[in-house]
């Protein structure tokens, strides 16, 4: 009796879902979605240039001064711009029941953690390829190093792998606008301190080897906090 | 197709659903009735695998719920009152994104197929934000249908459409369940959820008060077969 297909059985397609086609299918759903909206970019990126202009006025510094506050205040505005994405990313695909949608998907619901983290971190490097070279011409300071811009670029990864996870967790509740930063914060303070001092100490022109300790920090964060993501997401997004 | 024992469900000290049984045949149109509240759509989230049973037992396309999951996902589609359409993005790149979430291969071709379905292959390039809400709702049954597949779940589809939508939509639904799938529909349209499904189970105060197929309810209107079933 099993032997013979029904037709719904005929019916169904060959549904063969791969965790790297998902994720890469979820980064590419919310670049398109931006490139038309710029709902998301265009906020972080005012919001950067508010904290820097109102940093430019606060702090007026000599030049040898400006550089000990650099990495102070890039962080500052990475940060808090990043929180914003974070909290609107998230709460997009909640408000319009699109969550749903991912999750019904037959794939490993890391894909999708995956998927929104990598989006998250390439929106918070666009508003941060914008914010350099402002910063760089306001504060008359040289950003365009490639140990720095490394700094940068690891420093982003641990924000959004943290923040990605945190935001699936805060979306579920009323208060997702003001929980996220109250969760979110304490969970970052390692890696915006290690990415501080590596960023302060490299602006300083100091050795490599004498910032190895917090770099070492913010690599272990890295790794740390993705894997962590990695493995309760699932129970994160559940119900 | 889909079979469940003694089901409970509770968010905290709230119990929603107190012991349901219930099971579905391949191929029958159930659809789930019952006042504000009963428990509907904690009951679909559930067949959806989005929320996990207290207790008891669930099983949908012959995989358990929630061990396997992602084989009833793959045999599942879901319709809801919000469509789970990105207003940003076409109906065709929407579509094109749930064929890749779904690992589906000739997404192109199944896409145009599913856009004729719902009678939106004319709109395919245009931005889903411009839709209307009927639009959109079929569109979202397009979403549901992408990977075909054998269980359909419909949590008050109706919601929110005017007349003529509401018409357009009966007919997808009907050729839907022509293919010979598998729907369970909540609904508080009794005259649709009676135009539609070949049978009718009453949920109220988590648990199924009644159950009637089509044929019993010859001599009985679907309102009064509603009402004596929430009266005992």
């Amino acid at each position: 009796m099993k032997n013979e297909k029904t037709n719904v059985e005929r019916l169904t397609l060959n549904v063969q879902p791969s965790t790297l086609k998902a994720t890469f299918a979820i980064v590419r759903k919310d670049l398109a979605a931006e490139l038309r909206s710029f709902e998301l970019v265009s906020a972080m990126l005012v919001f950067s240039l508010l904290v820097i202009i109102i940093f430019n006025f606060a702090l007026e510094l000599d030049v040898k001064v400006r550089q000990s506050v650099t990495a102070g205040v890039l962080w500052t505005t990475f940060a808090f711009a990043g929180t914003l994405g974070l909290n609107r990313s998230m709460a997009t695909e909640k408000d319009r029941g699109c969550l749903d949608g991912l999750l019904l998907a037959p794939v490993d619901r890391s894909a999708i953690y995956f998927g929104k983290a990598i989006s998250n971190l390439v929106f918070m490097l666009i508003v941060e390829a914008f914010v350099l070279p402002i910063y760089s011409m306001l504060y008359n300071v040289n950003l365009f190093r490639l140990d720095l811009l490394g700094v940068i670029l690891l420093g982003s990864i641990g924000y959004t792998a943290v923040g990605t996870l945190l935001s699936a967790m805060s979306v579920q509740t009323r208060t997702r606008e003001v929980l996220l930063p109250i969760l979110l914060f304490p969970v970052a303070i390692p890696v915006l301190l290690a990415a501080v001092k590596v960023s302060g100490g490299l602006l300083a022109g100091a050795e490599f080897s004498e910032v190895l300790t917090p770099f070492n920090i913010l690599l272990v964060y890295d790794v740390v906090f993705i894997a962590v993501a990695f493995m309760v997401f699932d129970y994160v997004v559940e119900e | 197709m889909i079979l469940v024992k003694k089901l409970v469900k509770r968010f905290g000290l709230k119990v929603i659903l107190r012991g349901l049984d219930f099971s579905v045949e391949q191929g029958e149109f159930v659809a789930l009735l019952g006042p504000n509240g009963a428990g509907k759509t904690t009951f679909l989230r559930i067949l959806a695998s989005l929320s996990r049973p207290s207790l008891g037992q669930v099983q949908v396309a012959g995989h358990p719920l929630p061990n396997e999951a992602a084989q009833v996902r793959a045999k599942l589609g879901v319709v809801s009152h919000m469509p789970l359409l990105y207003p940003d993005l076409t109906a065709e790149e929407n579509l094109q994104f749930y064929a890749s979430m779904y690992g589906i291969a000739n997404a192109q071709s199944r896409i145009t197929e599913v856009l004729n379905m719902v009678g939106l292959e004319n709109r395919r390039k245009d931005l889903v934000r411009t839709f209307s809400r009927g639009m959109q709702q079929r569109l979202a049954i397009g979403r549901a249908v992408i990977h075909n597949p054998e269980v359909m779940l419909f949590d008050e589809p109706y919601t929110g459409l005017d007349q003529d939508a509401s018409e357009m939509l009966d007919e997808v639904l009907r050729s839907v369940a022509a293919e010979g799938r598998t729907v369970v529909m909540t609904s508080h349209d009794l005259a649709r959820a009676e135009d539609l499904a070949t049978r009718f189970d009453i949920l109220s105060r988590g648990v199924i008060a009644s159950s009637a197929k089509r044929e019993d309810l010859r001599d009985t209107n679907l309102l009064a077969y509603y009402k004596q079933a929430l009266v005992d």
